[in-house]
C-alpha cells in the first residue's frame, strides 16, 4: 500500500491507516464475518432448511415487500416534497425543510409506539380510518406507513441538492423552443432525476428491509402475517436457536449487500450523468 | 399581437414553472403528506406524555429505572461519539490527503453498518461474546461479561454509530485537497500543529455536522442494543428500551413521558443541524472573488 502511493510531505499517512484499518476491523469486520463463518459451519442443507420454514418465508416475503411498498410510496411523495421545496416559496418552508430530517433523529422506538397509538382502532388516525373500513394498526398496512415514515427523508434529501442544481438553462431553451411545460417537465427534467430518485428509492428500501424498532409495535406479530424478518431472528436468539437465528440472518446480509452494491452502482451513475 | 408582445417581456418567467393551479396542488399534496407523517406523531409524543398532567410526567422521567436508563444511554453516547470521531478523523486523513490502492474499497467499507440491520448490529456481537459464542468459554473462565452486560451496549451502540462522522468529512478533506497542509509543513510547522491550525478550521463544519448525526443515532439506537441488552432492569436498559418496558407493562404515559424526551433530543439534533447547514453554506460561499 505503501509503496503504491505518491510522495507527500504530510505526515501521518501510516498511523491513520493503521488506525483506520484496526478500528475498521474490531468494531466492524470481526464482528460481521462471524456471521457467515457460522453459517458456514452449518452447511447449505441446514441452512435451507431453516430458510425455506413457511414462517420464515412469509416474515422475508413481508419485510421484503412492505419495504418495496413503502420505498415506492417515498419515490412519489418524495419527489413531489423535493420539488416543492426547491422550486417553490411558501411562508414556514425553511421549517419544514428542517424537519424532513426528524425520522433519522427521532429513536425507532420512539417512532413505533407513536405511530402504534396514531394508528391503534381508538387513535386520532386509526379512528376515522376504521370507520372507512381501513384496520392499520397490527396489519402489513400498519407495517408499511411505519417503514414509509423512517424511510421519507432518503428520496427527498437525494432528490432536493440535484433537483436546486438543475440547469435552468436548458429549460429556458426548451421553453424558447415551443416546449409545454408538462412536455419539458416529463422529457427533459425526469430522465434527469432518473439516478438520484432510484438512489433515494433504493437507500428507502433498504432501510426498510431491516428495520426493526418502528416495527414491532404497530405490527402486532402474529407469525405467518405480521411477523417481520427481523423479529423472527430475535424470537430464534431468546430461545438460544443461534442456528436458525444465523441462517435467517445470512439472507438478510445477502439482500442488504446486494443493495449496498446497487446504491453504489447508481451513485456513479448518477455522478457521472451529471457530470456533463 | 403587441398584446401579447407586452405580457412576454413583463413575465420573462412565464412557461418556466408549473401554472398555479398545479403548484398549489404539488404544495398542499407535499404539506399534507409530511402533515400526516412527521407532525402528527411528533404532536402525539407530546400530548400523550402530558396526558396525566405534569405531576404524573414528572414522576415517569424522575423513576429510578428511568434515570438509571438515562445515565446508561449518556454513558454510551459518551464513549462511542468520541471513539467514533477519532476514526473519523483519522480515516478522513488517510482517504483525503493521501493516494493508495483500495481506496474506494475503503469507503465502502466504512459505510457497512448503515447497510445492515440493526438487529444483525447486535446479534453478532451474540455470535462473538455470547455464551455459544467463538469467544463465549473463555469469557465465561475469565467472568468477564459483554454480551447482557454494559460492555456490549457500548459496543453495538459504536457499530451503529460507526459512519457518521467518517462519512462527513471525507469529502470535506477530499475537496479541501492538501495544498495548505503542505504549504504549512514546508513552512516548518509539526504535524499536530498543521493539522489543529490548518485542518481543522476547515473540517469543522462538517465535523460537527457528523459529531450531531452521530450522537442522534447513539442515543437512540433501539433495535442492536436491544439484541445485546438482555433487557436488564436498572443496569442494562438505555431510554429507548426504558421505552419499550413501559409501553409492553401497559403504562402507556410514562413510556411516553421517556419518549418525550428523547423526541425533545430529536428537536435538538434538529435546530443544532440547521445552524450546522446555514453555517457551511456561509463558510463556502466565495469571499471577495469575483465570478464564481
Amino acid at each position: 500500500m505503501a509503496r503504491t502511493r505518491r510522495p507527500s510531505v504530510l505526515p501521518g499517512f501510516r498511523l491513520t491507516v493503521g488506525f483506520t484499518l484496526f478500528y475498521l476491523c474490531l468494531i466492524v469486520l470481526v464482528p460481521l464475518v462471524t456471521l457467515p463463518a457460522r453459517a458456514a459451519t452449518m452447511g447449505w442443507s441446514a441452512i435451507w432448511q431453516t430458510v425455506s420454514d413457511p414462517r420464515v418465508v412469509a416474515s422475508y416475503k413481508l419485510s421484503v415487500g412492505a419495504a418495496l411498498i413503502a420505498a415506492g410510496v417515498n419515490a412519489v411523495f418524495g419527489l413531489i416534497v423535493a420539488w416543492v421545496l426547491a422550486r417553490y416559496q411558501f411562508p414556514g418552508k425553511r421549517i419544514i425543510d428542517a424537519f424532513i430530517d426528524l425520522p433519522f433523529a427521532l429513536p425507532t422506538a420512539v417512532a413505533g409506539i407513536t405511530l402504534t397509538t396514531l394508528y391503534a382502532p381508538n387513535g386520532w388516525l386509526g379512528a376515522p380510518l376504521e370507520r372507512l373500513g381501513f384496520k392499520v394498526a397490527f396489519t402489513p398496512l400498519g407495517i408499511t406507513i411505519a417503514l414509509v415514515f423512517i424511510g421519507l427523508p432518503f428520496v427527498v434529501r437525494t432528490l432536493q441538492p440535484v433537483i436546486e442544481d438543475l440547469d435552468v438553462e436548458i429549460e429556458e431553451a426548451a421553453t424558447s423552443l415551443g416546449a409545454s411545460r408538462s412536455y419539458v417537465l416529463t422529457r427533459i427534467i425526469l430522465p434527469y432525476l432518473y439516478p438520484a430518485w432510484l438512489t433515494g428509492f433504493a437507500l428507502a428500501f433498504a432501510r426498510a428491509v431491516g428495520e426493526y424498532g418502528s416495527v414491532v409495535f404497530i405490527s402486532g406479530n402474529m407469525p405467518m402475517r405480521t411477523e417481520i424478518a427481523p423479529l423472527l431472528i430475535i424470537t430464534k436468539l431468546e430461545q438460544y436457536d443461534y442456528a436458525g437465528a444465523t441462517a435467517i440472518a445470512v439472507v438478510m446480509l445477502l439482500i442488504s449487500f446486494t443493495l449496498l452494491l446497487t446504491v453504489n452502482a447508481l451513485q456513479g451513475w448518477s455522478s457521472r450523468k451529471l457530470a456533463h | 399581437m403587441a398584446h401579447v408582445e407586452t405580457g412576454r417581456t413583463r413575465d420573462p418567467k412565464k412557461g418556466l414553472t408549473e401554472p398555479a393551479p398545479v403548484r398549489w396542488l404539488l404544495t398542499a399534496t407535499a404539506l399534507g403528506f409530511l402533515f400526516i407523517f412527521l407532525a402528527l406523531p411528533l404532536a402525539a409524543v407530546f400530548t400523550e406524555a402530558f396526558r396525566l398532567g405534569w405531576d404524573a410526567y414528572l414522576t415517569a422521567i424522575s423513576e429510578p429505572d428511568a434515570m438509571s436508563a438515562l445515565t446508561l444511554t449518556l454513558t454510551a453516547a459518551a464513549i462511542a461519539v468520541p471513539a467514533n470521531l477519532l476514526f473519523g478523523v483519522a480515516a478522513a486523513w488517510a482517504i483525503g490527503k493521501f493516494q493508495f490502492r483500495g481506496k474506494q474499497l475503503l469507503i465502502t467499507l466504512i459505510d457497512l453498518p448503515f447497510a445492515v440491520s440493526p438487529v444483525i448490529s447486535g446479534m453478532v456481537f451474540v455470535l462473538l461474546f455470547g455464551r455459544q459464542g467463538y469467544l463465549g468459554s473463555w469469557l465465561i473462565e475469565h467472568d468477564i461479561r459483554i454480551v447482557f452486560a454494559i460492555p456490549g451496549i457500548v459496543l453495538a451502540t459504536i457499530f451503529v454509530s460507526f459512519p457518521f462522522v467518517a462519512r462527513e468529512i471525507i469529502p470535506v478533506m477530499e475537496a479541501t485537497g492538501s495544498q495548505e497542509e503542505e504549504a504549512a509543513r514546508v513552512l516548518g510547522a509539526g504535524g499536530f500543529q498543521t493539522f489543529f491550525r490548518v485542518t481543522l478550521p476547515n473540517i469543522k463544519w462538517g465535523l460537527l455536522y457528523g459529531v450531531i448525526l452521530c450522537n442522534a443515532r447513539a442515543m437512540g439506537e433501539f433495535g442492536a442494543v436491544s439484541v445485546v441488552s438482555g433487557h436488564i432492569r436498572g443496569l442494562t436498559n438505555t431510554l429507548p428500551l426504558h421505552v419499550e418496558i413501559l409501553y409492553n407493562e401497559y403504562q402507556f404515559q410514562a413510556a411516553f413521558a421517556v419518549a418525550s424526551i428523547l423526541a425533545f433530543l430529536a428537536l435538538v439534533t434538529l435546530v443544532l443541524k440547521t445552524i450546522v447547514e446555514y453555517r457551511t453554506r456561509r463558510s463556502l460561499e466565495p469571499v471577495g472573488e469575483a465570478g464564481s
